[in-house]
């Protein structure tokens, strides 16, 4: 399996860390009731299809990735930096 | 104070020759790391005549990630601009130089090292088998860069990786 870092280029996968699926990057507001947080945290969908997760290139650059992939085929889709999503300078 | 002797990472290392190919201790000096502040990235540019882009080495900066790079000397005052933090003992060097360097690397790197695809002026942060490493590719060899602590290991690696593509050509292979 092999990974395009958008700075690095396409790499192979033993670079990478898996951390998990993109929720993670929608954190409700400090505010938000209990469930909202759990939601955040524990409930997850589990598509035969296309999913987006977080990959830390750990032994490149050291960017969090958003990989948008497919479980049925394994094609890898897509690839953008999490720095350039919200807007942060890379 | 007593007067302590200064030792590199990898001295007592007498530099391998094998199929042509040299392993040997590369000394480069002060290593000073500039990581760009958000938003200061322009006026770094200018003040340091250009940051180099992904994976390539201009002038004397490699590319160590996004808005870092690595200055082989000293930095110049970039107060406001950029954090720059000396890495001079931090880091061990080691050079690869002959006709068997790339393809001995590439036992140990997951990268394409050909001269086609990894030129002169490239460099990379990737994995020396499981070590952090920053490769860069000189005009006739590779300087690898590991952490201090890896410098035995490293070498230790890459010898390894010689003496198994030496064999392979005494064989005939």
């Amino acid at each position: 399996m092999r990974l395009t870092c958008p700075l690095c280029g396409e790499r192979d996968r033993r670079e990478f860390y898996y951390s998990g699926s993109d929720d993670y990057l929608n954190r409700p507001a400090a505010d938000a009731p209990v469930e909202a947080w759990d939601d955040m945290l524990h409930l997850r969908v589990n598509p035969a299809g296309v999913t987006k997760d977080l990959w830390y290139h750990e032994t490149g650059c050291g960017s969090w990735l958003v990989v948008t992939r497919n479980t049925v085929t394994h094609a890898v889709l897509a690839t953008e930096l999490v720095a350039a999503r919200k807007g942060v300078a890379k | 104070m007593p007067n302590l002797i200064a030792k590199s990472a990898l001295a007592g290392h007498a530099p391998v020759t094998l199929a042509g190919t040299t392993l040997d201790e590369a000394h480069v000096g002060p290593i000073t790391s500039i990581a760009v502040f958000p938003g200061a990235l322009d006026e770094v540019n200018a003040r340091l005549g250009s940051f180099p882009a992904p994976n390539e080495v201009k002038g004397n900066l490699i590319w160590t990630g996004p808005e870092q790079a690595f200055l082989m000397g000293q930095a110049p005052d970039l107060a406001g601009l950029a954090a720059t933090t000396d890495q001079t003992g931090g880091w061990a060097a080691l050079r690869l130089t002959g006709p068997k360097a790339a393809d001995t690397l590439m036992r140990l790197y997951p990268l394409d090292l050909r001269a086609a695809h990894f030129p002169p002026g490239t460099c990379a942060r990737s994995p020396l088998g499981h070590m952090q490493s920053i490769l860069i590719r000189e005009a006739d060899s590779f300087l690898i860069l590991v952490f201090r602590s890896m410098a035995r290991t490293a070498w230790h690696e890459i010898e390894a990786a010689l003496q198994a593509l030496n064999a392979r050509a005494a064989a005939g292979l």
